[in-house]
């Protein structure tokens, strides 16, 4: 469905050019949640970016379900690409309400569809009957979930999540994974997400990147990742808050490969 | 005669109060004089540099644009004004409705001016006049003129004139009134809207400018411009103004003579150099003064038998209006109303 | 925070003059209108106020407009797109604030004449000989006015439109974009409606300046309210009329003020700081060069074109060997003089009421009154003010002349409308908005957890002040001690009436040559005047680019 091929992207800083990906690939299939892990400033937001089409490419291809959206000295326009986004900072227009928002996308829809649409919308993501609010009315939690109403009004072909739960309380976070997971295979939506908590990526994924150097590290299931990371730098970063055996910890000592 | 909205009593009695504590009597060493004046500086300066000149007597000059009464009422008993100086004799006028002015017995200033350019008890002088006249596009034929054809059709988009609410223009429309009534003036005033190239606005000069312009044909101003115009350096804007019109002395259809207003001046009613204040409105209708008024302002004296400037001369003979400047002072007020009700500056 | 009734004192002393000097007048042209007769008021309202207000009004919606649409152009050009020149540009396109408005009518009145430059380079290029042959239509005329008033006035809108454009969080954009939106459709869409506030604040500004204006709308023949005063008062000599249709203007006023001070408010709603600004989209090539051509425009009219008409007239003025005259120079320094007297005043008094909102949170209602008055203040067109300064300035002279009689002091002279102090007085009244608005705002990006933790260390409030506050409102101090000062180099109105024996500023010099059509040393002083203008103008540049704490 989303197809990364060879990507390199770079931008101007300090009189020079700084090289963000390298040569990146990357594949996800109809449906699934893949999430991108690694520490910030190393690029995957630039992933999510170049997706939307707000960053252009220095070679490679994107396309999505066939269609190309970027190549190189080529890029389709982002409100042309089908693409949804969920930002970081949620992105809210403050000066409309909640239905305005989550209808924003909706404008070729006659009024009484759109106001139906985004009731669904808003059933689905669990705020009924907040039509008529505004976004600083609402808790960091709700606004997420308007954001993420908005984003998936228009039925896109791919969901972007940028950092979704960074702005949440630590309580909140993994047990709102779980719920976004469940809402996104409901709506049968693709999605990539970025973030740099590896319990989050757990929580939410089919599939897990770890982005290091411009470039995947390693592309897997959360249990292959878990249990057979491909470098000791992965399976340090994996395994660090987990408890671990003797064993085990002899065994990242030293050995090419661990076994659970 | 307008009616004067009263002194604020508040004021009024503190004034009086002021005036009974002791003055500046012996404060005024050196010989000067306070002079508030109405008249651009460019014109007032030739003649106080004379009079500092020929009497030593230093003269302190402010220039007050608007509200010169005003501003002398609520200065009251402390006002160190001595000499008023203002055209237009409807503001001469107020300026003793205002009881800002005290009456001065000087044989030489009655000897000097005609007894209807200045008032009987000696509260306000002419010192000179100013003839209100056409200025026309060069090579337009027209010999002679009344004040009243500026409404004819043929003038259509063509007339310039300033504001019509400006004292030099309502003290002309009060004329008209007093001569044709207020019916016919009011006729006349819409008559002139319809044939404005542009709007009433700018002043005397721009007329001449506007001429020169191309953007109208015939307008109507003070003579005494068109002199500084004609006289101006070679080759400066003024020059090539003054020099693309013809001055023409309009006369009114019911009565054989010019329009004229005057520039005047009183002594002030706390004026703490008394001497020194008829000293100088006394120079000033002095022949060389009233000289300087002809020569270097190119305006008309007062005085009779003073030597004209060739250039006001060549605009040929002024016939004053016979009318009182009492009655256009009368008719001022209802003049400004005539005005707003023909909508001449709208 | 408490504060001791002692220590309170001279903030409330402070702030009650301060509340005097702005009411003092007005209500001293509401009792001058009151005794003013009602046949008057018959008169006006059938013949003058319909077409005086119907032109004002026009003005107003027209400069409006205008001012509006070129300042938010100019601001979303500069922030969304990057083209050569943009940074200067960015900068520059606030020139036009170094110009007045009446110099700018005085300048285009020349250029644009028929026998003037513009006009004669037309008719060279079409073979034309003679201007009666070939003419451009006249500014002096209502869509005149408005044009040359709003390429003057639309970087207020600019300037407040800018700073929010820039620090509107560039996500709102993108996720329009991604909700099916082109550029056009996400700017209308998004950040056009979340600039409102922004915009209602600097039209509020360009509409104010606009009313206050008498030298523009008179030259170009547009009767306004502000002439209808004027020509009550001269010609008729009816100080009571006149002060009644001021409270007319009085009115319209206070409804702007109103509009202004609502949207400031709603301003604080909108946008996450922290978010990322907006990324300007590279435009190459010929759209490049031809957003740079668009950007130059306002700049041109509004600022290049009258500020080389004037250097060219001084310039010849100064190449056939006269100099400035030494009156000019005189007045210059007169000017400055005057101008800082003010200024000093102005500061002490509007740190006063800014900072006693702060440290008297009781007195909280009081002080907001109190700081909307002083905003009265600088809406009353300068006239009006200086008619109603006459009064109570009269009165507290023949006090002190009492006084000076009681002691046994000479008491001749006029001690405040006998020197600049009347004068300094005036500009203090209709400026002082200035500083209290910028120290407010200042003050209001100080946390007070900052004044929490200087307490808990030891100072008290006057040491808070001298050891916290002052330094961090060093920039807004700067910033209005220079808006006040060149404001007050620039008034004209006020000082024509209130000035003393031999005081002349550079305004009332320009404005004495205009009304004789002597265009010669009048143009070096408006050169001077623009000069001066160009001072806040790069403070403003500066304060611009400089990120929001």
């Amino acid at each position: 469905m989303l197809e990364l091929d060879r990507i390199s992207l770079s931008y101007a800083a300090d009189g020079g050019r700084r090289t963000v990906l390298r040569e990146l690939d990357l594949h996800l299939e109809r449906g699934q949640i893949a999430c991108l892990l690694g520490a910030s400033g190393c690029g995957k937001t630039s992933v999510l970016r170049a997706i939307a089409g707000f960053e252009p490419l220095d070679s490679g291809t994107i396309r999505l379900d066939g269609r190309l959206l970027s190549g190189t000295g080529f890029r389709v326009e982002p409100e042309q690409r089908r693409v949804g986004m969920m930002f970081q900072d949620y992105a809210l227009f403050p000066h409309l309400d909640v239905a305005a928002n989550v209808g924003f996308g909706l404008r070729r829809l006659d009024a009484s569809e759109r106001r139906r649409r985004v009731r669904d919308l808003l059933d689905l993501v669990g705020l009924t009957g907040q039509e008529t609010r505004r976004p600083h009315e609402l808790s960091g939690g709700q606004q997420q979930r308007v954001a993420l109403a908005r984003a998936l009004a228009p039925e896109p072909d791919l969901l972007l999540l940028d950092e979704p739960f960074s702005n949440l309380d630590v309580d909140a976070r993994e047990r709102l994974a779980f719920e976004l997971r469940d809402l996104l295979k409901a709506a049968d939506r693709t999605a990539l997400l970025v973030t740099h908590n590896q319990a989050e990526a757990f929580a939410v994924a089919d599939r897990i990147g770890i982005l290091k150097a411009g470039r995947l590290a390693q592309w897997d299931t959360p249990y292959g990742m878990h249990h057979h990371p491909a470098t000791p730098e992965i399976a340090a970063f994996i395994h660090r808050e987990a408890l671990m055996s003797r064993r085990a910890q002899a065994c990242l000592r030293g050995a090419p490969s661990v076994a659970a | 005669m307008p009616t004067r909205t009263p002194a604020l009593p508040f004021i009024r009695r503190l004034s009086l109060l002021a005036a009974a504590l002791p003055l500046m009597a012996g404060a005024a060493v050196a010989a000067e004089v306070n002079l508030y004046t109405t008249r651009e500086p460019k014109l007032v300066e030739p003649l106080i540099a004379a009079f500092t000149q020929d009497t030593g007597v230093k003269v302190n000059t402010v220039f007050v644009k608007d509200g010169l009464l005003e501003r002398v009422r609520a200065e009251g008993a402390q006002s160190p004004a001595d000499v008023l100086m203002t055209v237009d004799i409807g503001n001469l006028l107020d300026l003793v409705d205002g009881d800002i002015t005290q009456p001065i017995d000087s044989a030489v200033l009655q000897a000097a001016i005609p007894a209807n350019l200045r008032a009987a008890d000696g509260q306000w002088f002419a010192l000179s006049l100013r003839d209100r006249v056409a200025y026309v596009a060069k090579d337009l034929d027209i010999q002679s003129f009344h004040y009243e054809d500026l409404a004819d059709p043929r003038w259509k988009g063509k007339v310039c004139i300033r504001s019509g609410q400006h004292p030099y223009n309502t003290a002309l429309i009060a004329a008209l009134i007093a001569h044709d009534g207020a019916e016919a003036t009011e006729q006349w005033l819409r008559g002139v809207k319809a044939n404005l190239a542009r709007p009433a606005t700018g002043g005397d000069r721009d007329v001449a400018r506007d001429i020169l312009g191309g953007i109208c044909d015939i307008g109507i101003a003070n003579a005494y411009y068109a002199g500084h115009m004609k006289n101006a350096a070679e080759g400066s804007d003024a020059r090539r103004w003054g020099d693309a019109i013809r001055v023409i002395r309009p006369t009114f259809k019911n009565a054989p003579g010019t329009h004229v207003n005057v520039s005047g001046a009183a002594v002030a009613r706390h004026a703490p150099h008394r001497a020194e204040a008829i000293q100088l409105l006394e120079y000033l209708v002095s022949d060389k003064a009233q000289g300087l008024y002809a020569q270097a302002n190119y305006e008309y004296p007062v005085k009779a038998g003073v030597t004209l400037d060739p250039t006001v001369a060549s605009f040929g003979p002024l016939t004053i209006d016979a009318l009182p400047l009492t009655e256009i002072a009368r008719y001022r007020k209802q003049a400004s109303e005539l005005v707003d009700r023909a909508g001449l500056n709208q | 925070m408490t504060s001791s009734r002692l220590q309170s004192w001279p903030w409330h002393a402070g702030t009650a003059l301060a509340a005097l000097g702005v009411l003092a007048p007005i209500l001293a042209l509401v009792g001058q209108a009151g005794q003013g007769s009602g046949a008057h008021w018959g008169h006006l309202l059938q013949f003058v106020l319909p077409d005086v207000l119907a032109q004002t009004l026009g003005l107003l919606a027209g400069v409006g407009l205008l001012a509006a649409a070129l300042g938010v152009g100019a601001a979303w050009l500069v922030t969304a797109y990057d083209f050569p020149g943009r940074k200067a540009l960015s900068w520059a396109l606030l020139l036009p604030l170094a110009v007045p408005t009446y110099i700018v009518a005085y300048a285009y009145l020349d250029i644009l004449h028929p026998i003037g430059p513009l006009q004669e380079a037309i008719r060279a290029l079409l073979g034309y000989s003679s201007p009666r042959e070939f003419r451009l239509p006249d500014p002096r005329s209502l869509p005149g006015a408005i044009v040359l008033l709003a390429f003057v006035l639309y970087p207020y809108v600019y300037l407040t439109t800018r700073s929010l454009f820039a620090s509107q969080a560039a996500h709102l954009m993108e996720a329009a974009r991604l909700l099916g939106y082109g550029p056009w459709g996400a700017f209308r869409r998004v950040a056009l409606p979340l600039a409102r506030p922004a915009i209602a604040v600097g039209l509020c500004l360009v509409l104010l300046e606009t009313l206050n204006d008498i030298g523009a709308s008179e030259f170009l023949g547009v009767q306004t309210l502000t002439v209808a005063i004027y020509t009550t008062w001269i010609t008729r000599s009816d100080l009571a009329g006149a002060a009644q249709i001021a409270l007319v203007a009085l009115a319209l006023v206070t409804a702007l003020i109103t509009i202004e001070r609502y949207s400031r408010r709603r301003l604080r709603y909108t946008g996450n700081r922290r978010a990322a600004p907006i990324r300007p989209q590279r435009l190459s090539g010929l759209a490049g060069w031809l957003a740079t051509l668009l950007g130059l425009t306002p700049i041109v009219i509004g600022f290049v074109a009258p500020a080389t008409y004037l250097l060219a007239l001084t310039l010849e003025r100064l190449g056939a060997g006269q100099g400035p005259s030494s009156a000019l120079l005189r007045a210059a320094g007169q000017t400055l003089g005057v101008s800082a007297l003010a200024t000093v005043i102005a500061l002490g008094l509007g740190l006063a009421i800014a900072w006693s909102r702060r440290i008297l949170p009781r007195a909280r209602a009081w002080q907001l009154a109190l700081s909307r008055l002083t905003t009265l203040g600088y809406a009353v067109p300068g006239t009006v003010l200086a008619i109603g300064l006459l009064f109570p300035l009269m009165a507290i002279e023949h006090g002190l002349a009492a006084l000076r009689a009681a002691t046994g002091l000479d008491p001749a002279g006029l001690v405040l409308l006998g020197t600049p102090a009347a004068l300094a007085l005036a500009y203090v009244i209709r400026f002082l908005t200035i500083p209290v608005g910028t120290l407010e705002a200042g003050l209001d990006r100080i946390p007070p957890s900052m004044d929490q933790a200087a307490r808990l260390l030891g100072e008290n409030v006057h040491g808070m002040l001298r050891r916290v506050h002052l330094p961090l409102l060093r920039p807004a101090l700067a910033a209005s001690a220079l808006l006040v000062f060149v404001d007050a180099m620039k008034e004209l109105p006020a000082t024509l009436l209130l000035r003393p024996l031999n005081f002349d500023t550079l305004a009332t010099w320009l404005y004495a040559e205009a009304a004789r059509g002597t265009y010669e040393e009048g143009a070096i002083a408006a050169l001077g005047i623009v000069a001066a203008g160009l001072l806040p103008v790069i403070l403003l540049a500066r304060l611009m680019d400089r990120p929001a704490s």
